[in-house]
């Protein structure tokens, strides 16, 4: 197939079930994006859909599409490679595709029922069929168990098909990664009544996930991907990514004190999470110079210009997003004013964006490539490339200035509230209805307006680009491993 | 090509990247254990639930350059004492019932959560409440109809009806009532408390 029809013949059996991945993935990306809207609607007009959808709800949904979806993309993104890189067919491919049915079918329960039940009782039955209340993982726990057994099945098959396979740095990385991040979900599972102890173990899902497994699992994406995309030696990329490994767990696993400071702790975690979150940028700055530094080796030579151009975005993004907004407000001595403001909605939207829906997206345009039967993706396509240039700038233009917003929605909190007013419900009000507070919230929503202009133009883009091409794309032999 | 350096081959980062990750862990583990262990209901950072019959207050301590908790005489919720138990089964209704309403995705608790409402650890020593003597009037009252009894601060933003309990309410008092009393390290700074106002 030549012509960049629809042909999932040249697909391998992984490949097929991520695509499966992916399109759910696309539909949770377009629920975050509806949900952060209406959010950011009611925070410029408080009284839009009260009673209905609660800001709550929205931002419950907004949140939870996101980690899914993520979520989702990663786990597409795995069984795209996995076959290629082991060498050898997926094991328990057939039990792979019936959990992607049993996931799939319980997101959406869990979805219908955040948003025509929403919220229950003070008493266990809620908590294990509605709601657990507790932010990013409000998933009921009838729903967390679940999540595990597909998880397990999941590790099945990627550990079952490497150790057939072939073993390659890549694949032991990943396969303990995915250890830990299935066994931290665990953390989050056991209701206790004092909250102290309650966000400590939440923190271990939230922050060792996001801030340690997640990193790695992209980490190993990017990782295959350069090899793809430029043709980097395999063991270039490897041993990055133990160097990566390395800082990213050396830095990220303490560097979980950060959110220690003021839920009741002891105070060293003060100095052990000031001091090893002030490292968790070095890691990404090292991603960055490896993802720029083989791109220019290679003379940005690729069959796949959106992809490689959504890989450098990964870099940039992952590095400010996650590391520079990070770092900037998570010492303690500027903590103690920060937390529980702006910033942190600041940092969290550039850091998941930067850092995962980039990559993810840059998986999907290899994936859109294979499936249009391996066309040329570079220069020269139709139009230009106009759609794909175009949505890549709408989202990152969107979501840099979503940022930019909450950052100084942040600034003003931390001031007027915290330094000033002293953190009374007098002093929040104080702030929020600042104007330059609300101009703020204006500036966010109009630049979410954009981020959503840019989704709708990913997902055409997504499903046309290639589309009528005749040109194949060049074939790129690695480059030969020193013996 | 193989001139590769001892300090820039794959094998060398793979064992660093492993007994980095090991150390790490190792040592979250050994903190892990010493925080569960300083952190147990009843010890000095975070109270026993029998602290709701005390009267809490939270004051700049000059020694140590922040803001404390400090524990006063009696003062039982809507006046009557609870033993050990009750009180402990009182805060675990509260905290099922800030769970099951959802509570975090506008409040934040500890300074986690959605921003979109203000942070709920120190509410109860709160100006907003008026005086210790309307305090838990006023807080049931606003937690069974609280777009009757908001405080509206110059914002059109108001929490919508949760439709709680009698109970529910009493609970999540206790809850807050217990949970301000934590030693936060200081968190949230320069938080004027309603006794600093009487």
């Amino acid at each position: 197939m030549a012509n960049g029809a629809i042909d999932t013949a040249a697909l391998n059996g992984g490949q097929k079930l991520a695509l499966h991945y992916f399109a759910v993935a696309l539909i949770l990306f377009a629920a975050q994006i509806l949900f952060g809207l209406l959010a950011g609607i009611q925070f410029v007009k408080p009284d839009f859909l009260f009673g209905v959808l609660d800001f709550n709800v929205n931002r419950m949904v907004h949140i939870n599409a996101m980690v899914v979806w993520l979520l989702y993309g990663f786990i597409g993104a795995i069984y795209w490679l996995l076959e290629e890189e082991s060498g050898i067919a997926v094991v328990g491919l057939q039990l792979g595709r019936i959990a992607f049915w049993v996931l799939t079918a319980a997101v959406t329960v869990v979805v219908l029922v955040y948003l025509l039940v929403q919220s229950g009782a003070g008493n266990d039955t809620t908590i294990w069929l509605i709601n657990e209340g507790r932010e990013y993982i409000e998933a009921p726990r009838w729903a967390d168990i679940g999540i595990v057994v597909v998880m397990l099945v999941f590790f099945y098959n990627v550990a079952g098909t490497f150790s057939k396979g072939r073993w390659s740095g890549i694949a032991g990385v990943l396969t303990l990664d995915l250890v830990a991040l299935a066994g931290l979900y665990l953390a989050g599972m056991f209701y206790v009544t004092n909250i102290t102890v309650d966000q400590y173990w939440w923190w271990w899902v939230i922050h060792l996930w996001v801030e340690a497994t997640w990193e790695v699992l992209v980490g190993c994406i990017m990782a295959w991907s350069l090899m793809k995309l430029l043709g980097v030696r395999r063991q270039i990329v490897q041993t990055w990514l133990y160097i990566e490994v390395a800082m990213m767990f050396g830095s990220g696993i303490l560097g979980l004190g950060h959110h220690y400071f003021w839920i009741g702790t002891p105070e060293y975690w003060l100095t052990i999470g000031g001091f090893f979150s002030a490292l968790e940028p070095v890691p990404l700055v090292a991603m960055v110079v490896h993802a720029v530094y083989d791109a220019g080796v290679h003379k940005f030579k690729s069959g796949n210009h959106p992809a490689l151009g959504w890989v450098i975005a990964h870099a940039f993004g992952n590095f400010l997003g996650a590391g520079v907004w990070g770092f900037m407000h998570t010492l303690p001595q500027i903590n103690l004013y920060t937390h529980g403001t702006q910033w942190s909605a600041s940092h969290g939207h550039l850091a998941f964006f930067g850092a995962y829906a980039t990559l993810n997206i840059a998986v999907f345009y290899m994936a859109a490539q294979k499936l249009r039967g391996n066309v040329w993706m570079g220069g020269g396509l139709a139009g230009n490339g106009w759609k794909w240039k175009w949505s890549m700038a709408l989202l990152n233009f969107g979501v840099l200035g979503m940022t930019v917003a909450l950052l100084i929605a942040g600034y003003e909190q931390s001031f007027v509230e915290r330094a000033v007013e002293g953190s009374t419900w007098g002093g929040y009000f104080a702030a929020q209805n600042h104007p330059w507070f609300q101009q703020a919230m204006v500036w966010r929503l109009a630049l979410g307006v954009v981020t959503a202009g840019g989704l709708v133009l990913l997902l055409w883009d997504l499903l046309t680009i290639g589309k009528g091409e005749s040109r194949s794309a060049p074939e790129l032999s690695p480059e030969a491993d020193a013996a | 090509m193989n001139n590769t350096p001892p300090w820039a081959t794959e094998a060398l980062w793979k064992k660093v990247a492993v007994w980095v990750t090991a150390l790490s862990f190792v040592l979250l583990v050994v903190l892990t254990f010493d925080s569960m262990a300083k952190t147990a209901a009843g010890g000095s950072r975070v109270p026993a639930y029998s602290v709701v019959n005390k009267q809490i207050d939270y004051r700049y301590d000059q020694a140590a350059q922040r803001y404390k908790p400090v524990i006063g005489g009696e003062q039982p919720l809507f006046g009557k004492a609870l033993d050990e138990a009750t009180a402990e089964q009182q805060v675990s209704l509260g905290k099922k019932t800030v769970q099951g309403k959802n509570c975090i995705n506008c409040h934040t608790i500890l300074g986690n959560g959605a921003y979109y409402a203000p942070d709920l650890t120190k509410s109860w020593l709160d100006p907003a409440w008026i005086s210790e003597t309307e305090r838990e009037k006023r807080m049931l009252a606003f937690l069974l109809d609280p777009e009757k009894n908001h405080v509206g601060y110059g914002s059109t933003r108001r929490m919508p009806n949760q439709h709680l309990t009698e109970a529910e309410a009493r609970g999540v008092i206790a809850f807050l009532k217990w949970m301000s009393s934590i030693d936060t390290n200081g968190f949230p700074h320069n938080f004027k408390t309603i006794t600093a106002e009487q």
